[in-house]
């Protein structure tokens, strides 16, 4: 099985509330923030790896992951770290932030997966920067491949990939014929989340994703990563959405400790007569 | 002019309650720039009756597109028939629910459409309509305009009152069904399993109780009995369900459900980024947590510092005590 895996790399999420509006409302600024890879595209490559191995001790790869994202030089540091992880190739696109939108990322992600012909392609469900949950759908739609957004487990088998899906109020399963697009929820990386057609379904992986040790850190630095330009794959590179303001959210204070039960219950009855 | 199509989300027969904030944002935009909207309804037996309750909005047209085919929602399925109803409107306007967000992005692509996710406002800015969307866990609001014939928005419950109706009645209409492309010959629907609840739903409860990881495997043993007496819905952090105390669908938080309830009550959350930006919208906040530095308080408008597996049944039997005043 050959996957494309699908990466961004994002400001650091968990100091999100760091983020500052410059220039006059016209610019994010993100200088103060380290650089991280989108969490739900590590769960994709952690979900790729586990579709592409065997389960066993030691674990014998199985297929083909080939890591692929749009940015600067910069983030060549980032597909190093999926190369150390455990994928085989990887791809850059170069452009900046700026002159990319989801439809333009997807329009590019679809002519690689025209050069790649993967079997599946996995990204995460949204990227904790722009929060627009799109490229994954746009793709799909622009190839014609079925698709499953939210996945939670994905078991491959005869027919191709099982997938549950987290929606509201349930869980969702369908049965995708390859080629098919895949993209994941937190729980993808769960022990029991993932199954190659090879994996024995009494083995449990740990929770999270892998780490690279430190000899794969090494070898990954001979691993091939390829670099195109944007312009190479789509040929008209202007963008449809364009951010023309930021503004702050609005700004909630902090309100009063209360000592007791009997006092909470007090204040929300009869200053904020909410019960 | 902007003529507006609103896709419909239906449950079980029913419209949901997202369609009708997809329908205030649909008239926001018509008030910023002219024109009108219509109402597409598509699914399975019981769309046509999903209709019918419809037709009191204002909508110059309700659009209805029944067939067994769509009896099982499949994005592969429908974006078909949303993207050939759409032509003619300039802008379609759907929920930002897992249906939405599935669905809405690959209309979009079939229609060349540029797309705005989980909409919060709309203004206009130098005479084009520009969306106001959160971003970075909802550290920031972007205001975007997109620059293509057709646009196609997703529209965030949480920030539109539902639409109320209004005098006069929309003509139904049928229209039929786009055969679907060849994804949709490679995807099979298996099954829906949907947890049955008597309680309200996550995004439109009046009063939701959330709890955190430090409930451990008491969650539901301490959560409910709360929930039960407020008659409100159950949220989780995001921590609450990687560790599997809560279901994943219960996440509150940036990834999870947006909400903004009236009364919203964190129990053992301390208040990650992540979370906040799924509730900071309620109306009041209440924090329980042992630890009085947690970020939680920072925005909570009533914050008790105290060992919650004490001060929650304490807070359940004073609610019931007063339930019997």
């Amino acid at each position: 099985m050959k996957i494309l895996v699908a990466l961004k790399r994002v400001a650091d999420p968990d100091n999100a509330n760091k983020v500052r509006i410059g220039a006059g409302g016209q610019k994010i600024d993100t200088g103060n923030l380290e650089w991280k890879l989108n969490p739900f595209d590590e769960y994709a490559l952690e979900a790729a790896l586990r579709l592409t191995e065997d389960g066993k001790a030691p674990k014998q790869r199985l297929g083909e992951v080939v890591a692929v994202t749009l940015g600067p030089k910069e983030v060549e540091t980032s597909l190093r770290s999926a190369l150390a992880t455990g994928a085989d190739r990887a791809v850059r696109v170069e452009a900046t932030d700026e002159q990319l939108d989801g439809r333009l990322v997807a329009l590019a992600l679809k002519k690689i997966v025209e050069e790649e012909r993967p079997d599946v392609i996995l990204m995460g469900k949204q990227a904790v920067d722009g929060d627009s949950n799109q490229v994954g759908q746009i793709l799909a739609e622009l190839l014609d491949y079925p698709m499953a957004t939210f996945a939670a487990t994905i078991e491959a088998n005869a027919k191709g990939l099982r997938v549950s899906r987290e929606v509201d109020g349930g869980v969702s399963v369908v049965q995708l014929a390859l080629p098919a697009l895949v993209t994941v929820d937190l729980r993808i990386v769960a022990p029991t989340s993932v199954y190659s057609a090879q994996t024995d379904r009494a083995f449990k992986y740990n929770d999270g994703v892998r780490f690279a040790p430190l000899p794969a850190i090494m070898a990954a630095k001979r691993k091939k990563l390829d670099t195109k330009t944007l312009a190479e794959l789509v040929p008209n590179t202007q963008l449809t959405t364009h951010y023309v303001e930021f503004a702050p959210p609005p700004e909630r204070r902090a309100g009063k400790k209360v000592a007791s039960v009997a006092e909470l219950v007090n204040k929300l009855a009869n200053e904020a007569k909410v019960i | 002019m902007s003529e507006i199509l609103v896709v419909a989300e239906l449950s079980e027969g029913g419209v949901r309650k997202a369609t009708h904030s997809a329908i205030a944002c649909a008239r926001r935009i018509n008030e910023l720039s002219g024109g009108t909207f219509s109402i597409l309804v598509l699914g399975g037996p019981g769309t046509k009756a999903a209709a019918a309750q419809l037709t009191g909005f204002g909508a110059a047209r309700v659009l209805s597109c029944e067939d067994a085919s769509l009896g099982n929602y499949l994005a592969e399925r429908y974006a078909p028939v949303v993207a050939s109803a759409a032509q003619g409107f300039q802008v379609v306007v759907g929920t930002a629910s897992s249906y939405g967000k599935d669905l809405l992005p690959r209309v979009a692509a079939r229609l060349d459409a540029a797309y705005a996710a989980d909409c919060s406002d709309v203004v206009s800015k130098a005479g084009k309509l520009a969306y106001k969307r959160p971003m970075f866990a909802g550290n920031a609001y972007g205001f975007c305009t997109l620059d293509t014939p057709q646009q196609v928005v997703s529209v965030r419950q949480s920030e539109f009152d539902p639409a109320q109706p209004t005098s006069g009645q929309s003509p139904v209409s049928d229209v039929a069904l786009t055969p679907p492309g060849a994804a949709a010959q490679r995807i099979e629907f298996v099954s829906l399993e949907q947890v049955k609840s008597e309680r309200p739903e996550l995004a439109e409860a009046r009063v939701v109780v959330s709890g955190g990881r430090a409930l451990k495997d008491q969650f539901f043993q301490v959560i409910e009995p709360l929930a039960n007496s407020l008659g409100a819905a159950i949220g989780a952090s995001r921590a609450a369900c990687d560790a599997g105390y809560a279901p994943g669908d219960f996440q509150v938080g940036q990834t999870g459900k947006v909400v903004a309830p009236e009364l919203y009550i964190a129990i053992g959350i301390s208040g990650a980024i992540q979370h906040i930006a799924g509730m900071k919208s309620s109306k009041t906040i209440v924090a329980i947590n042992k630890d009085a530095e947690a970020p939680i308080f920072q925005i909570a408008d009533y914050g008790l510092v105290a060992d919650l597996f004490q001060a929650v049944p304490e807070l359940v039997s004073a609610l019931e005590a007063r339930k019997k005043k």
